[in-house]
C-alpha cells in the first residue's frame, strides 16, 4: 500500500460552507497543508469569502483578512510590509482569489505586485467563471462554455486567458499549475513555493460541480481528466525554466472531459474541434518550452522532465480506455425521475419539476435552487 | 523649536517622519507628488524607517495601507482628486476594518475637464466613507494636523482612518515658515502604534468576513458611528495636549477670527479662510462688524459649535469650494441642518466659489461681506462666473 506523503495536519476545519464536491475547498485544504500554520491569508470577493463562514465563525485556522474584489495582491503586499515592520516578517502571506478576481478585476494589482516581486504566494483557484455570483463568464472561461452570461446565442468564443503565461512573463521566481486531483504534486508545489521568496504564483484548477453541471461525486475524476487530456497540464516555471511535473503516459480524449459536464453540453462539433485544437496547441507550445532547456536552473532537469514526475508525485495512472466509455453525462436515472414527480414546483417555471431543464441531479437535488441557497448574498 | 521654509507638501512629509510611520504606500498624482517624493527621500536616506510600497494605483495604495495597518503598522498615504476618487471603495474598507490610516489629500478638482487646481469636490465626495476629515489653513497646520490625526485615529476608542486636507498649490507648493516640533516632544505626544487587535499569525482571526442581515452588520456600523462621535472630544484633547507640548495654539473643530461683536460671519474651510482673514481686517478697519469662522473638522461635523454660532450671530455666509448637484454647497447644507430647531435661527447665505482653482481674492470676499451687511442673504449663489448661470 502506498505511503501517505501529505502532511496530516489540517488547517481547514470541518463545517465550511462550500458546495458538495467543491474544488476550491479541497484546494484550500491542500494549500494550507503545504504552507503550514505560520500563514496569513487574504481573500477577496469570491466563493471563499463565503466558504470560511459568517462572522464570527471560520473554518480557517490561520488569520484571514478579507478585502475588495480587485485588492488581493495589494492587501497582501501591505500585510507583508506590516508584519515585517512589526517583527513578524517570517510569516508567509498568501492571497487566495478566484479566476475573476485574478484574471479580470484583480489583474492590475496582481501585475503590480508581481512587478515589485512582493514576497507572497498568490493562489488563483480557477473555476472558470464567476461562480459566487451565479456562474457568469470570466476571462478564464473556456470557449464554448455555457454560463449564465453565455447562454445559447451569446456564447463564449474567445480563448481562455493564459494566466500562468502572463505571470511567467513578469519574470517572477515561481509559477506553477496545480490540480487537487493530483494532491501530492499539489502539495509538493506549495511546499516548494513556500520555501522561496518573492512572488510565487499558483494557478489551481478548482472544479465547481454547481457551475460545471456535474455530479459532485465526480469531482476528482473530472479533475484527473482535465490533466490527462492535456487541458490542464501540470507544470512549473522556476526562474523562467519550464518543467512538466506530471505527464499522462496515455492521454485521454478531450471529449471524455467535456461530456461529463453540463456546461459543455451545448458545444457544436466544430466548437469541440476548435477547443481541442487550442488545447493541443497550448500543450505543444508548453512542451516546446520545456524541451529547450536553456533556461533550466537548480534541480530541474530540463530534457528528462517531461516524463519524470516530481519525487512525491503519484505514479501516472491514466484511466483505462475500457472504463472511459462508462463516463457519460450524469444521466437522470428512472428512480430519480420518479422522485422528481414528487418534487415541488419549479421556482422558475412554476410547473412541477420534470428534470427536463437538466438541472435536476440524481437524488432529486436541483442545482439551480442549490446554487441560490447560501450563495446569493 | 526650529522654523524652516517648507512647502505644504514638505510639511506633510516632515510630519510623517516625525510620526515615524512604518509603512507608506502611495501613487503619484499632481499636486500630491512632492509628498511621495519627499517620503521616498526620507526613507532612502534612512531618516524614516519605513517600508515604501510603490503600487500601481491609488486603489492599491489604499489596499496596501489597509493590509499594513491590520498587521499593526503605523501607515500613511497621500493622494489627490482622481486618486481619492479611485480609492473610494477602499476608503470604506479602511474604516470598516477599523484601520487607522492617516492620509494627506491635496484638494484638487475632479475632471472633466482636466483641472489640477484647488477645490474641495474630491474630499467632499468622500464625506460618508467613515473617515475623519480635517482641513488645514496653513503649512504649519498641515504638519500639526497630520500628527494630531495619527493620535486621534489610533486611539483605542476611535480606530478610524483620518484624512488631512491641504489646498492644491495654494498650500501644497507654496513655501511658508514652519516650526518643526522636537522629535522627542512628538514621541511623547504620539507613542508607537500598539493596537488592541492586530493580525496575529497562528490565530483564527477574521477581518471583514461576511455578516448576513441579522448577525452583526448594523452593530458594527453603529460602533463606527459612536467612534466618530467620540472623535470630536478626542480631537479637542489632542489639539490641547499638542499645544501644551509644542507651545503652538490649540485648535478647535472650528476656529474663530475677530468675531467679537460681529453681526456677520463667513464660514470657510482650507486656505479660503486665510483670504477671508484679509477681508475681515480690511472691513474692521472701516469699523464694520464682521468676522470669520473656519471649519477645521468636517467629519466629525462640529454640530455643537455651529449651533453656538447660530445663537450668537444674525447672519452666516457659508463659502463652499465644492458642490453637491441637486442639493447645494456641502458645508452650507450641513450648517443649515445643524441650525435646525434653534428658536431664532440666523439667516444663512450660501456661496459657491473657487471651483477648479478659480481665483478668490480678498476683494471678492469684501464684496460678499458688504452684501451680507446690507441684508442680502442668497439661498445659493455662484460667485465669479463669467456668464450668468443658465446662459450660454
Amino acid at each position: 500500500m502506498a505511503k501517505l506523503t501529505l502532511p496530516e495536519r489540517e488547517l481547514v476545519e470541518p463545517g465550511h460552507l462550500a458546495c458538495q464536491g467543491c474544488g476550491a475547498a479541497l484546494a484550500m485544504r491542500l494549500f494550507l497543508k503545504g504552507t503550514g500554520p505560520d500563514t496569513a491569508l487574504v481573500i477577496p470577493a469570491c466563493c471563499w469569502a463565503v466558504i470560511a463562514g459568517p462572522m464570527p465563525t471560520t473554518c480557517l485556522k490561520v488569520p484571514t483578512a478579507f478585502s475588495a474584489f480587485e485588492a488581493t495582491a495589494s492587501v497582501a503586499s501591505g500585510i507583508k510590509a506590516g508584519l515585517r515592520r512589526t517583527g513578524r516578517g517570517e510569516t508567509l502571506v498568501a492571497g487566495f482569489a478566484g479566476d475573476g478576481g485574478t484574471a479580470d478585476i484583480g489583474i492590475q494589482a496582481l501585475s503590480g505586485a508581481a512587478e515589485r516581486n512582493e514576497d507572497m504566494i498568490y493562489v488563483c483557484y480557477d473555476n472558470e467563471a464567476y461562480m459566487n455570483t451565479g456562474i457568469q463568464r470570466s476571462g478564464s472561461t473556456l470557449p464554448g462554455t455555457w454560463t449564465t452570461t453565455t447562454p445559447a446565442g451569446v456564447g463564449k468564443t474567445t480563448p481562455k486567458k493564459d494566466m500562468p503565461a502572463i505571470m511567467a512573463a513578469h519574470a517572477i521566481p515561481y509559477v506553477a499549475t496545480l490540480n487537487p486531483s493530483f494532491p501530492e504534486d499539489f502539495v509538493a508545489k506549495v511546499k516548494k513555493a513556500a520555501s522561496m521568496h518573492g512572488l510565487r504564483y499558483l494557478h489551481v484548477l478548482a472544479d465547481c460541480p454547481t457551475g460545471w453541471k456535474h455530479d459532485p461525486s465526480l469531482m476528482v475524476k473530472v479533475g484527473r481528466l482535465a490533466t490527462t487530456s492535456h487541458l490542464w497540464p501540470l507544470y512549473e516555471v522556476v526562474e523562467g525554466a519550464y518543467r512538466v511535473t506530471w505527464e499522462p503516459s496515455n492521454p485521454t480524449p478531450l471529449e471524455e472531459y467535456l461530456k461529463l459536464q453540463g456546461r459543455f453540453a451545448g458545444m457544436s462539433p466544430a466548437e469541440v474541434a476548435s477547443l481541442k485544437k487550442m488545447v493541443e496547441e497550448r500543450w505543444k507550445a508548453l512542451k516546446a518550452r520545456t524541451t529547450t532547456g536553456t533556461l533550466a536552473t537548480g534541480s530541474s532537469p530540463p530534457s528528462s522532465a517531461t516524463v519524470a514526475p516530481v519525487p512525491s508525485a503519484p505514479s501516472p495512472r491514466a484511466p483505462a480506455p475500457a472504463s472511459t466509455s462508462k463516463m457519460g453525462p450524469p444521466a437522470i436515472s428512472a428512480t430519480s425521475r420518479a422522485e422528481a414527480a414528487e418534487l415541488p414546483l419549479c421556482y422558475k417555471t412554476a410547473k412541477r419539476c420534470d428534470g427536463s431543464c437538466g438541472m435536476l441531479q440524481p437524488g432529486g437535488l436541483c442545482w439551480e435552487l442549490f446554487a441560490l441557497g447560501p450563495r446569493h448574498f | 523649536m526650529a522654523a524652516e521654509l517648507l512647502s505644504g507638501n514638505q510639511a506633510v512629509g516632515e510630519a510623517v517622519r516625525l510620526a515615524k510611520a512604518q509603512v507608506v504606500s502611495a501613487y503619484p498624482i499632481t499636486p500630491q507628488t512632492t509628498i511621495v517624493e519627499h517620503l521616498a527621500e526620507l526613507i532612502g536616506s534612512r531618516r524614516l524607517a519605513a517600508d515604501y510600497i510603490t503600487v500601481e494605483s491609488e486603489h492599491s495604495a489604499m489596499a496596501a495601507c489597509i493590509g499594513a495597518s491590520l498587521a499593526g503598522a503605523r501607515t500613511f498615504t497621500a493622494t489627490s482628486s482622481q486618486g481619492l476618487a479611485l480609492m473610494h471603495e477602499m476608503l470604506h474598507w479602511a474604516s470598516g476594518q477599523r484601520a487607522p490610516i492617516v492620509m494627506a489629500n491635496v484638494n484638487r478638482a475632479l475632471a472633466p475637464p482636466w483641472n489640477i487646481w484647488v477645490d474641495h469636490s474630491d474630499s467632499m465626495s468622500q464625506r460618508d466613507t467613515g473617515w475623519i476629515q480635517l482641513y488645514a489653513e496653513t503649512n504649519q497646520e498641515a504638519l500639526d494636523t497630520v500628527l494630531q490625526a495619527f493620535r486621534v485615529a489610533e486611539d483605542p476608542s476611535i480606530m478610524l482612518p483620518a484624512m488631512v486636507m491641504l489646498d492644491a498649490f495654494v498650500l501644497s507648493h507654496t513655501y511658508m515658515p514652519v516650526e518643526l516640533p522636537d522629535a522627542r516632544v512628538v514621541d511623547r505626544f504620539l507613542p508607537s502604534f500598539s493596537p488592541v487587535e492586530k493580525l496575529t499569525p497562528g490565530s483564527m482571526q477574521l477581518f471583514g468576513s461576511f455578516s448576513p442581515p441579522n448577525l452583526c452588520f448594523m452593530e458594527l456600523r453603529s460602533a463606527m458611528a459612536e467612534a466618530m462621535g467620540r472623535a470630536r472630544g478626542l480631537l479637542l484633547r489632542a489639539s490641547k495636549e499638542y499645544a501644551e507640548l509644542t507651545g503652538r495654539p490649540a485648535l478647535g473643530l472650528v476656529e474663530e477670527y475677530r468675531t467679537e461683536g460681529a453681526d456677520v460671519v463667513l464660514l470657510a474651510a482650507g486656505s479660503l479662510a486665510a483670504t477671508a482673514r484679509d477681508a475681515v481686517d480690511l472691513l474692521q478697519n472701516e469699523g464694520k462688524r464682521v468676522g470669520l469662522v473656519r471649519v477645521r473638522a468636517f467629519r466629525p461635523f462640529p454640530e455643537k459649535e455651529v449651533r453656538a454660532l447660530g445663537r450668537r450671530f444674525g447672519t452666516l455666509g457659508v463659502l463652499d469650494r465644492a458642490y453637491s448637484y441637486g442639493a447645494g454647497g456641502p458645508i452650507a447644507s450641513e450648517v443649515r441642518a445643524a441650525l435646525y430647531g434653534l428658536p431664532r435661527p440666523p439667516r444663512v447665505a450660501s456661496f459657491i466659489l473657487g471651483l477648479g482653482g478659480r481665483d478668490v481674492r480678498p476683494d471678492d470676499l469684501v464684496k460678499l461681506y458688504r452684501r451680507l451687511l446690507r441684508g442680502e442673504t442668497p439661498k445659493e449663489e455662484w460667485v465669479g462666473l463669467h456668464a450668468p448661470a443658465g446662459g450660454t
